[in-house]
């Protein structure tokens, strides 16, 4: 099992790939951060986002301030960033990802317990409650239910919602090389689960809150 | 006086004028203080402290000579480039034509006016992108809006990269008696230019009464236009001396890009109103984003290079 927490002597090779990473992230996008319903908070917190693109997490995680950076871990699907040698360092020691076995009926350990382990620890969380990237037309596919079970979990925690603005753009999918358009991460009010809030409700709830960040979609024809 | 020196006293120059416009902010706000906060205020100190970030960069580029100023002029492309396409509709069959565009057809036109080849890098833009671009984006097959996106591609590569190079496509051109001097010459355009904007800005503040263009731009108005107009003629002709040009043609100069500088400033907020935002970007803190501080100088650049090289190139 992976440490629950960022390790405090973090080597000096992967703090360099981790910067090397954001700079081009803002060099590529002139990612921009909107704070619009909370402000940044050491506190463990869930941010859960849209996904469309690989790069999703590294945008967040570029935006936040160092100190909250250091302590917030990317929820990620182990089968894809364990393979091959470059993408396990990225995804376990740069970014320390908590690494969940998508497909149920093979997983040996709970992702909701990994999660709840880590913000037990004191990390926050980037979850993306898709579950996988949404290539399609949609702006958001429907959300799983794990942001739900988490929030069960651990009903104190803060959820923010976050819109992730134009990555989608930046690398579709398929092609290799990215371009470099402007890009923004809107962060919405935290939620929190209900007293008798049933899935259902909060799923519908969450999943309002995140579309509400969106931009108006263009009128093209 | 050699150029170096010239140089220095323009850069003094604009910093007085900055320091002078630091301290009008400053009293603005200290007389304002304890009532709610006034947007124009706010707004107005933001963008000087933006311009002193713009003078001081400029100014180590200028300290780098040919290659600053290029380099410089390359980035500003990077970010108004980036700002056109992502306000413009595109598909995911112009991802090569798009990344072509930024990683390609840039740095060669750069690349092409730090080799001094006028001949290409007049045309390369202009010609060769023209033609290139939709057989890249017909080999991938998608027809559908094929020569809206087209268009709208080709355009965002004219605005942000042909027309931007031409500011330093200016230390090209060899002018009989100038001493290299050329980039006094950059000097001259983007201060006049500048100038004018700020120049239409005060007096639209003080005397606007008439828009110009309601339905583009509220904020323009007649006598911000002439007053902006007229006083940075002035000033471009007091400039002459950094200039090959003599004092009255000097002016005359000031005068075409101060119109070309105006008339950009309305086609780039057609284009935005089209596209339904008020800035392009929020790269540059109280003006937006490069293409809003960026617009007029687009417009003057290329006919300021090209009436300077028909009349004063040897």
């Amino acid at each position: 099992m992976i440490a629950a927490c960022a390790p405090p002597g973090k080597a000096m090779i992967e703090r360099f790939i981790a910067a090397v990473v954001t700079a081009f992230a803002h060099v590529l996008t002139g990612v921009r951060a909107n704070w619009v319903g909370c402000l940044p908070d050491p506190q463990p917190r869930v941010y859960y986002a849209n996904h469309s693109s690989h790069g999703d997490f590294v945008l967040i995680w570029a935006v936040l301030p160092r100190a909250v950076q250091r302590a917030t871990r990317p929820v990620a699907g182990a089968d894809y960033w364990l393979r091959g040698r470059l993408r396990r360092l990225v995804g376990t020691r740069v970014f320390n990802a908590v690494l969940i076995d998508r497909t149920a009926q093979t997983r040996e350990a709970d992702p909701i317990g990994l999660m709840v382990a880590a913000l037990d620890a004191g990390a926050s969380l980037i979850l993306f409650p898709e579950g996988t990237r949404n290539t399609g037309e949609d702006r958001l596919l429907p959300f799983r239910s794990g942001l739900y079970h988490l929030a069960h979990a651990r009903p104190d925690v803060e959820l923010v919602p976050v819109w992730i603005d134009n990555l989608n753009r930046v690398m579709p999918k398929g092609e290799v090389i990215p371009l470099p358009l402007l890009c923004t991460v809107t962060f919405g009010g935290p939620l929190r689960l209900g007293n008798d809030e049933d899935k259902t409700n909060f799923i519908v709830r969450s999943r309002a809150a995140l579309l509400a960040l969106a931009p108006a979609k263009d009128s093209e024809p | 006086m050699t150029g170096i020196g010239q140089a220095y006293e323009v850069f003094a120059g604009i910093f007085g004028a900055l320091a002078v416009a630091s301290v009008t902010g400053f009293v603005l706000d200290r007389l304002h203080r304890g009532r709610p906060l006034h947007p124009t205020i706010q707004n107005l100190n933001a963008r000087i402290r933006a311009w002193w970030v713009m003078v001081v960069l400029i100014g180590i580029a200028f300290a780098f000579g040919a290659a600053g100023v290029i380099m410089l002029f390359g980035f500003v492309s990077f970010a108004a480039l980036r700002e056109f396409i992502t306000l413009t509709p595109t598909r995911r069959g112009d991802h090569i034509a798009l990344a072509t565009g930024f990683f390609v057809v840039l740095p060669v036109q750069y690349w092409l006016i730090w080799i001094n080849w006028y001949g290409l890098y007049s045309i390369f833009i202009p010609v060769y992108v023209f033609l290139l671009l939709p057989i890249i984006a017909a080999l991938r097959g998608d027809t559908r809006d094929f020569i809206r996106r087209i268009a709208e591609v080709q355009w965002g590569l004219m605005i942000s990269v042909f027309c931007v190079s031409h500011v330093p496509a200016l230390l090209t051109l060899p002018i009989v008696g100038y001493g290299g001097h050329n980039l006094l010459l950059i000097a001259f355009l983007v201060l006049v230019v500048q100038a004018s904007d700020v120049l239409q800005y005060i007096w639209g503040k003080l005397l606007g009464r008439h828009p110009i263009a309601p339905r583009l731009s509220p904020s323009k108005t007649i006598e911000g236009f002439a007053g902006g107009i007229i006083s940075a003629t002035l000033l471009g002709m007091a400039l002459w001396r950094i200039t090959p040009f003599p004092p009255l043609q000097a002016g005359l100069m000031a005068l075409l890009i101060t119109v070309m500088g105006f008339c950009g400033g309305l086609v780039m907020s057609a284009i935005k109103r089209d596209r339904g935002v008020k800035d392009w970007g929020q790269m540059i803190e109280g003006h937006g984003g490069m293409l809003d501080r960026l617009d007029s100088v687009i417009f003057s650049a290329p006919i300021f290079f090209h009436v300077t090289r028909y009349y004063w190139s040897g």
